[in-house]
């Protein structure tokens, strides 16, 4: 063992653990983290996962893959109807069947007003974490507004569940584009409000700037992937380099940052925003009449081989693979869940800080616990 | 000078001269500062109650929310149903607490809030203890407090109250250094300690507004700082929801969290109700300067208001401020706090203490 | 002097920043028409939900008691939690033995609400309703026999 090491296991002896979780006021969700400490500052911390494993995995591969639509809603709930997108697409291209435009258009808006909803729900926490509570009710007073179309649309406010292959559960309700419409004219007022509130607020920089820095190698190396990622200059946003559905379609901007710090893993995300306004903006008047699914044999069965198939997600790139041998059920579904892989690098990233810059690294890395434990 | 058409001297000598006919001094004094401590305790439990209700309202209107509705009109009963249910919830404790002083703790914190309500001015004539050390004496009990807190935080054997508990000490420790300061601002122009005479210096101008830019820096870096020793607004470190669950007060439940809760609201009383003597001249009304045409008249109308409810509304337009801060501010970090104190408000509050000493010296105040 | 320069503006950027800040909440503290909340169980009255909604899973049934639902058991077999059970019994009409439906329960208790038994329905038997209060001290009942005693199939259904 070498000295460093030796050194690093003696800090990690004398430290002062302390639980964060399951059952915490700042863990959004049931992860357990042992923080190891040395007065107020961070030596260690151990993510301990698994309180909200319910075998996602293998509960697909008994169910057909219009059934496995369902349970990839409960992965990242918050970003449920990107999730119920990639199996789509997976089975789609598998079987080679090309959807109408119409359906990509709305699939692509209803992607992004999830990741506006997911993104208003991180903000609202991201600041309730740093102790403004206020942020909360804001942010979750304009997500409102996105889970009302949801519900109108698809009949379910968080987990739609309205994608199934080849298109949707059915058509889109008549309210569905002016409503998106009165929402983004809405919203653009509002964004403003958040960015005077807290962005711009002495307290919150300080907290934030200079935290928990991830250069851009470590961010490739462990994973990191979304927002977090590309705060620190990965360029990983999966629209934009391979496109699916309507994304080679619209116009927007990879968000990029060299900084890796919170505070720019805070402003990517804000940015973001305005990007999904702007995409749901092209896309919102290009709506036609038409079909909303395309023809699909009642029961789907793929061809054997493996798959693959990845979407950007609200929190980073999610993967599904599968192999099939050629049944109804999948022979194996494996997710690549970004949420996992950020919070490898939550040890790496809080080291050296205070506890209470812990606190706010991990909530500028977002994280959905349920994806995580899967 | 104003009419003094709200005097309660005459009450409280009417009432002290009629006790000392009937019994000997010794007892008239007893009966005095039972009397005096009863009203005392009634107006904490009331004054308590209002403020939890009252936070509970603002906060709920700057979050776009209604509020307590259901108890009572407009949910005012709200606190006292609460206040009923942790009277009757259990009292729980950790396995190996240090019993006595777990025990002694929410005593500690909520007799060091109720001791410095007694020296508050309410109106003239209503002033149960003129020391002629008033503002020393305010700070000294209110001082007090954070031993309760590190005792209530070593005690639990709990390791979020020990840090939270910590956190609170060293808060505690640095912030009351710059009350003091700020106060030693006004105690230069007073030229008094006494909180009576301090308010009687006001009768001609409030030395918000007497005291040229020193007192308003003095009056900013006295909220800061008695927000950040109430633990509460932006610098509620020690209990810290977000790190340490709920801080030095975690394994605390039924009444004894109440002792807690109600200290909070009280100190934070006590910390207006104490700003609003030393920079708001207390129960003196709001006058305006001679030179302004019918000032007289407005004056005379603003004499008609009585001295209580001038007391009670700055304290409440402190409160409310107070309240803003809190629910509008992120939590700053153990480092930060302790920066802000020795880096910005101590040098800050020294070299305007020199200006103030200056400023008295020429006579440059009003 | 270039560090005393940044140190005062620094402090008075902060202070900025957040009166910038308190000037939103206190925007909002004043401007009392921008509440949002909703008195829950006093607003039933005029609640309304949107009308595709998936509170639970029904059975419509028609005036003269009559269901479209066959006993074909697709939605039981699309369920991907087993929340629909169908059991058949036979009857003989005209001479010829006949599946019809007993019962066909529901259990409200494993539905994730994913749609498919609504979606697959070759008849249209099944929709979503929009109730939402299902809170009961007993789990059993919330398992429910979803056509209704003595309902008959609609005429109009071919089998």
């Amino acid at each position: 063992m070498s000295d460093s090491k030796i050194q690093e296991n003696l800090q990690k002896e004398d430290a002062y653990y302390v639980n964060m979780g399951p059952q915490h006021p700042s863990t959004h969700g049931v992860l357990r983290l042992r923080v190891g400490l040395q007065g107020e500052k961070v030596i260690h911390v151990e993510p301990h996962c698994g309180y909200i494993h319910r075998g996602i995995e293998k509960m697909c591969e008994k169910d057909t893959y219009s059934q496995i639509i369902h349970l990839t809603d409960r992965l990242d709930y918050l970003s449920a109807n990107t999730n119920n997108e990639a199996v789509c697409l997976l089975v789609e291209n598998a079987l080679g069947i090309e959807v109408p435009e119409r359906v990509k258009i709305i699939r692509t808006i209803l992607d992004e007003l999830t990741r506006l909803a997911s993104h208003q729900l991180w903000w609202s926490v991201m600041g309730m974490d740093l102790g403004a509570l206020t942020t909360f009710f804001y942010g979750l007073r304009d997500r409102e507004k996105i889970l009302d179309i949801f519900e109108e649309s698809t009949g379910g406010r968080l987990l739609p569940s309205f994608n199934t292959p080849g298109g949707f559960m059915h058509d889109i309700h008549p309210n569905f584009v002016p409503r998106t419409k009165e929402f983004l004219a809405y919203f653009k007022k509002k964004l403003p409000e958040y960015n005077r509130l807290l962005t711009g607020n002495v307290i919150f920089q300080q907290r934030t700037k200079g935290i928990g820095i991830l250069s851009k190698e470590d961010a490739i190396a462990y994973g990191v992937t979304g927002p977090s990622g590309r705060a620190s200059g990965f360029a990983c946003d999966v629209r934009k380099h391979h496109p699916y559905s309507a994304y080679g379609m619209v116009d927007f901007k990879e968000i990029l940052y060299t900084e890796g710090d919170s505070f720019y893993r805070y402003v990517a995300r804000m940015d973001e925003m305005w990007e999904s306004m702007k995409i749901i903006e092209q896309l919102i008047d290009r709506i036609e009449d038409g079909p909303y699914t395309a023809k699909m044999k009642p029961i789907i069965k793929l061809p054997a081989g493996e798959y693959y198939q990845r979407v950007e997600t609200t929190r980073g790139e999610f993967g599904v693979f599968v192999i099939s041998t050629g049944d109804k059920t999948p022979y194996r579904m494996k997710f690549r869940s970004p949420n996992f892989a950020n919070l490898s690098a939550l040890d790496y990233m809080s080291r050296g800080f205070k506890i209470a810059d812990m606190v706010a690294i991990m909530s500028s890395l977002d994280l959905v616990i349920p994806d995580i434990d899967r | 000078m104003a009419i003094d058409i709200y005097d309660f001297t005459g009450m409280t000598s009417a009432i002290h001269e009629s006790l000392s006919a009937v019994l000997s001094p010794a007892a008239t004094t007893i009966v005095e500062m039972t009397i005096i401590g009863i009203v005392f305790i009634l107006f904490y439990a009331l004054v308590g109650l209002f403020l939890v209700y009252a936070e509970r309202k603002v906060c709920a209107f700057i979050q776009c929310r209604l509020g307590p509705r259901r108890v009572g009109p407009r949910g005012i009963f709200q606190t006292i149903a609460d206040f009923i249910k942790l009277l009757m919830k259990e009292l729980l404790m950790t396995k190996n607490a240090d019993k006595f002083l777990f025990n002694l703790a929410p005593f500690i914190v909520i007799i060091a809030s109720f001791m410095a309500i007694g020296a508050m001015p309410f109106a003239k004539g209503l002033h149960a203890l003129d020391f002629d050390i008033g503002i020393l004496y305010v700070l000294a009990v209110s001082g007090i407090g954070v031993i309760g807190i590190l005792l209530a935080g070593w005690s639990s054997n709990n390791k979020y109250s020990l840090i939270g508990a910590l956190r609170s000490g060293a808060q505690i420790v640095s912030y009351e250094l710059s009350v003091g300061m700020a106060l030693m601002t006004i105690i230069i122009f007073a030229g008094s300690m006494q909180l009576s005479e301090i308010v009687a210096s006001q009768a001609n101008g409030w030395w918000l507004f007497k005291g040229h830019i020193p007192a308003i820096i003095a009056f900013v870096i006295f909220m800061i700082a008695s927000t950040a020793e109430t633990n509460r607004g932006p610098f509620d470190l020690a209990e810290a929801e977000s790190e340490l669950v709920a801080g030095f007060h975690t394994e605390y439940s039924g009444i004894k969290f109440a002792f807690f809760f109600l200290a909070e609201y009280m100190n934070m009383f006590v910390v207006a109700a104490f700003g609003a003597t030393v920079f708001l001249g207390a129960w003196m009304p709001f006058h305006i300067s001679e030179m302004i045409p019918y000032a007289e008249y407005f004056n005379m109308g603003m004499d008609f208001i009585p001295g209580f409810i001038w007391f009670f509304g700055k304290t409440g337009m402190l409160i409310l401020l107070m309240m803003w801060f809190k629910w509008t501010f992120p939590r700053l970090r153990i480092d930060q706090l302790l920066t802000l104190e020795w880096k910005y408000l101590l040098p800050i509050n020294l070299v305007n203490i020199v200006i103030t000493a200056f400023f008295v010296l020429t006579g440059f105040h009003f | 002097m270039k560090e005393i320069i940044q140190y005062f503006s620094d402090v008075f950027h902060a202070v900025k920043s957040l009166l910038t800040g308190m000037r939103v909440t206190g925007y909002y503290f004043f401007h009392h028409k921008e509440i949002v909340t909703q008195e829950y169980p006093e607003n039933r009255a005029t609640l309304k939900m949107f009308e595709r909604f998936k509170g639970e899973v029904l059975m419509p049934h028609t005036e003269s008691n009559e269901h479209k639902c066959t006993g074909c058991g697709i939605c039981e077999m699309n369920c991907p939690n087993g929340s629909i059970e169908i059991l058949t019994t036979f009857e003989t009409v005209d001479g010829k033995k006949k599946k019809i439906i007993d019962k066909h329960i529901y259990h409200l208790s494993m539905c994730t609400f994913c749609g498919l038994c609504v979606k697959t329905c070759p008849s249209d038997a099944l929709a979503f309703g929009n109730d939402f209060e299902h809170a009961v001290f007993d789990r059993q009942s919330l398992t429910k026999v979803l056509n209704k005693p003595g309902s008959t199939l609609n005429k109009e259904v071919k089998e």
